[in-house]
């Protein structure tokens, strides 16, 4: 081993030695790329701006490897000879690359690298450099992104370097986002009627830029013609984006439905239909939420599968220790509710300790997978979340299974007959100790299923459980004991209500204005929304 | 895994030390000066105030090693008060009365702080409180080593108006005392610089919030109007992973809205997914990445005590460490522990900070910080992107609002008065309000 270590030492520092020979030659030549090399390793982030704009303005294909590296953080000093290189990372080690010769340097420990580091600016100085170059790419989606990123800081200098590229284009995507730089462009212009063209062009288009754009235009515009189209411009845009935000607020209030019905739903079925009040219902979300986490520790490099994998998982040991609870504790204590509620609350504190002891006190992280990340971006005023929309879909799922095994598999059917009429459901010949257990264990497993859920959404602590704990109890009551169907109606009914209020009221008040319609929502129909009826009530 | 072994590791090492401690207490109870250690061990705080306890072991067995203070070895007495407010003040009456200590190094919260104050105040105790804070308080037995509002906020407001040109903003914050008097002190410095009303936005969210989605699509919409904009976030705690997730996912980079945060360290950020976070900023005095001869010793013995090659640095460990060192140095000073004797010698005494300079301690027992903007990176360290050009001395009534600015601290004599009024000249005791 380390023999190997002083061999690759050795010949890191013969290519060093040769290299920086070849790096004194080149110096002398006063190459841009050279100089810009030498700023980049100035701790000043004014010299490496000025780097950026060397490297721009050299337009050279290896400039923009670099500004590529410099910008995914991978552009490194090589501590031993000053060299700028690209590094890789290789598990441990790193590969190596010469950033100005793009010669392969072989591998190196990350210790003998010294990261060169940028900031927002500098970013954004980058992304718009690659941008410009961009511009002229064979791959349309690439040219779109360009073209995208000079909308976000319109500048008429920008309108005029597309005018010719845009005669020559052929994707439909990028020509209408060219058209809109060229538009806004065009706003500024002295002829009235290339200004009213421009205006034209740009109806109905929501993007910011353009509202801002045209703003600005009735701020300072005199001609009449020109302000009355603005005006009917800008109110038809604005019409349109009431819509996609009315549209918004809804996606928002069912993705927040969602979170509190895969929370409540197990709840729905331990109190529900078992009629238990399981203090521990948010520790075992809880559980849930940290075999994500382990999943995740097992499979570090398949984190997209490992969240899937972490569902079975999750409901497997939530279930698992569930049914331990119930056979350990809950069957001594039926019709005992107060009991239960203590007991069941100081397991809730055991099992948080527990975790406590053995993750630690400091929140985890569990990564969310690539294809949960970023946004569905359906125009560029109204876009939704991805892994919100995972999780309204995952929900809704959730609750369909439940619902068939409730309805059309055995264990259903036995659960109801025990939770309608014990005595004459044991009378039948159902096992009613098994029963229990089992949706006990049922209910369990769906909190951890909702912990995988929750586990990309919010922190993977300790105290998880607790803050649904609350939210979970007032949807199945909200929505009626014993009810699945209350349980989803309620959870979307609150999550969209919530959601309305919250733009008007805060979020601090929102969620006591939905407190206080539950008490008086309750004081006028204690059963709730969907209350049991029938003789099972009487029960 | 490693963790978790390690972890165990630490604990028996714990338990052990607590029993030769405890053996040593008995053997020669005279010989030792105490040191009371009030941070919460369990509840919700104890993700941020075990690391502390343990800072303050460290220093304790490192002074030890040192020979000790006035020749004697100092006994650390750890108790905790569980994140519970009113157990605070309890537990500090059971070290100053109970176990008669010479110094408490505790708290975390203001509102644990505001718990103790009475209890030290009457009994004459000392207590050095680590975090930075609200500010709009001085008390007689009480040195602050945290940040004061224009130790952080203030100058990351600077950095933002003058060197980034952002001209909107949301102030957004959790729901309780630190974030509302901050807040209320950042609108008045904003509206001082000219910014108008329709520019800037203020959001409260309840403690440990996570479903951000309309709060940052408000923000979304605040900030495309073209202006540069920017958050200056009070958000506490847990609730900052979902918020910055929701912002990523939302699709605003740092580089459209950045969001300067003053509770995100180096500790929180150990435990999340960094990826979202990258390019927004924190407002420090110090971070783990600065580079200076000090700062690389406290880390290897900070790693070596604690036995993992993992665990982080961050601010409030700083401020324990000067303020530790400041009490050392007073005592020694004074020649005695004795409460009054150290109030009136440790004002103006000043020891090395992390970041390569001196601290003081002012007259009005907060002290002197150099302010650091740091930008996060993947690694979860943050990067300085700009700092103040000297130190800044902690100003612990703020001269923006109006019920505090003709109102100064100093606890010397002839004044000796945490709250004089230079307007009426007069003193009115202590009235925080």
């Amino acid at each position: 081993m380390t023999l190997i270590r002083i061999f690759q030492w050795l010949l890191l520092v013969s290519l060093c030695t040769a290299a920086t020979l070849v790096n004194a030659a080149a110096v002398a030549s006063d190459d841009p790329l050279n100089s810009a090399a030498a700023l980049l390793k100035s701790s000043s982030f004014k010299d490496k701006s000025k780097a950026v704009d060397l490297l721009s303005a050299h337009a050279g294909e290896q400039a923009g490897v670099v500004l590529e590296a410099f910008l995914d953080n991978r552009l490194y000093t090589a501590k031993a000879d000053k060299r700028l290189v690209i590094a890789d990372s290789r598990g441990e080690a790193y590969a190596v690359t010469d950033a100005l010769t793009n010669e392969d340097l072989g591998r190196t420990a990350k210790n003998s690298l010294k990261i060169i580091t940028l900031n927002n600016s500098l970013r954004r100085q980058i992304r718009e450099a690659l941008a410009l170059s961009d511009l002229r790419h064979p791959d349309a989606d690439r040219r779109l992104a360009a073209v995208n990123q000079l909308l976000d800081r319109p500048a008429a200098e920008h309108a005029k370097l597309l005018q010719p590229l845009l005669e020559q284009e052929r994707d439909a995507r990028v020509r209408d986002a060219m058209q809109i730089v060229t538009a806004l462009g065009a706003l500024t212009s002295d002829d009235v009627r290339q200004r009213l063209s421009a205006i034209e062009t740009l109806e109905g288009n929501v993007h910011p830029a353009v509202r801002n754009g045209l703003a600005k235009l009735q701020r300072n515009a005199q001609d009449p013609e020109v302000l009355k189209k603005i005006g009917k411009v800008l109110e038809s845009i604005e019409s349109k984006l009431q819509i996609y935000r009315f549209i918004e607020n809804m996606f928002f209030g069912l993705s927040l439905g969602s979170v509190l019905v895969l929370a409540a739903i197990g709840l729905a079925i331990t109190f529900g239909v078992m009629g238990v009040i399981n203090m521990a219902h948010g520790e075992l979300i809880m559980i849930g939420a940290y075999t994500t986490y382990v999943i995740q520790l097992l499979l570090p490099d398949n984190i997209g599968a490992s969240v899937l994998i972490a569902v079975p998982a999750a409901f497997v040991v939530s279930g698992l220790v569930g049914i331990a609870i119930e056979r350990g504790v809950i069957r001594f204590l039926y019709g005992r509710s107060l009991e239960t509620l203590l007991a069941t609350f100081g397991i809730s504190l055991i099992l948080q300790q527990t975790v406590r002891s053995i993750f630690s006190p400091l929140n985890r992280s569990v990564e969310t997978p690539a294809w949960m990340s970023g946004s569905w971006e359906i125009n560029s005023a109204l876009s939704l979340t991805l892994n919100r929309l995972y999780i309204i879909v995952f929900a809704l799922l959730v609750f369909a299974a439940l619902y068939l095994v409730l309805k059309k598999t055995s264990l259903g059917l036995q659960v109801r007959a025990v939770s309608q009429n014990r005595a004459m459901a044991r009378a039948m010949g159902v096992r009613s100790e098994w029963v229990d257990a089992m949706t006990f264990g049922l209910g369990s497993g769906i909190a951890g299923v909702a912990g995988v859920a929750l586990s990309q959404l919010t922190n993977v602590g300790p105290n998880l459980g607790q803050s649904y704990i609350i939210d979970s109890f007032m949807v199945v009551v909200f929505g009626g004991v014993g009810n699945l169907w209350g349980t989803l109606v309620s959870g979307m009914t609150l999550g969209v209500a919530n959601k309305f209020m919250e733009p008007w009221s805060g979020a601090v008040l929102a969620k006591i204005l939905v407190l206080v319609f539950i008490i008086l929502f309750i004081q006028k129909r204690p059963r709730g929304l969907f209350p049991q009826k029938g003789r099972a009530a009487e029960g | 895994m490693s963790t978790t072994r390690s972890r165990f590791r630490t604990s028996l090492l714990g338990a052990a030390t607590a029993i030769a401690l405890s053996a040593a207490s008995v053997a020669g109870a005279a010989d030792t000066i105490k040191v009371g250690i009030l941070h919460s061990l369990s509840g919700t705080m104890a993700i941020s105030e075990t690391t502390l306890k343990d800072t303050m072991l460290m220093l304790i067995e490192e002074q030890n090693k040192k020979g000790g203070l006035l020749g004697k070895q100092l006994e650390p007495v750890v108790v905790d008060p569980a994140s519970n407010w009113p157990l605070f003040a309890e537990k500090a009456r059971e070290l100053l009365s109970q176990h008669k200590v010479a110094a408490i190094f505790g708290n975390w919260t203001s509102v644990s702080r505001k718990s103790v104050l009475p209890v030290v105040e009457e009994l004459n105790g000392l207590l050095f409180y680590p975090v930075q804070y609200e500010g709009e308080e001085s008390s007689k037995n009480v040195f602050y080593t945290g940040a004061a509002p224009n130790q952080q906020a203030i100058p990351a407001v600077d950095y933002l108006m003058n060197e980034i040109g952002v001209k909107r903003w949301v102030l957004a914050g959790t729901d309780y005392v630190y974030p509302r008097t901050t807040n209320k002190i950042l609108e008045a410095y904003l509206k001082a610089k000219g910014v108008a009303d329709k520019d800037i936005m203020i959001n409260y969210t309840p403690f440990g919030h996570s479903d951000w989605q309309s709060i940052v699509s408000e923000i979304k919409k605040f900030g495309s109007t073209g202006v540069k904009t920017a958050v200056v976030s009070t958000i506490n705690g847990d609730a900052n992973v979902p918020f910055y997730k929701e912002l990523g996912n939302q699709g605003i980079s740092a580089e459209d809205i950045p969001v300067v945060a003053f509770s995100v360290g180096e500790e929180e950020l150990s435990g999340i997914d960094t990826k979202p976070l990258v390019g927004h900023l924190a407002a420090w005095n110090y971070f783990m990445s600065v580079d200076a001869e000090p700062n690389s010793e406290f880390i290897t013995a900070w790693k070596a005590f604690i036995k993992n090659d993992k665990r982080v640095t961050n601010d409030p460990m700083e401020a324990h460490y000067i303020g530790f060192n400041m009490w050392v140095k007073a005592v020694e000073k004074a020649g005695t522990t004795d409460s009054d004797a150290v109030q009136e010698a440790i004002i103006g005494i000043a020891v090395p900070n992390l970041t390569g300079g001196l601290s003081a301690m002012m007259p009005n027992h907060h002290i002197t910080k150099p302010v650091l903007i740091g930008e996060i990176q993947e690694d979860g360290q943050f990067v300085v992107v700009w700092q103040t050009s000297g130190l800044v001395a902690g100003d612990a009534w703020s001269d923006f609002l109006p019920g505090s600015k003709d109102i100064i601290a100093d606890w010397r004599a002839p004044l000796s008065c945490g709250n004089y009024n230079v307007k009426t000249a007069k003193c009115s005791g202590q009235n925080y309000e």
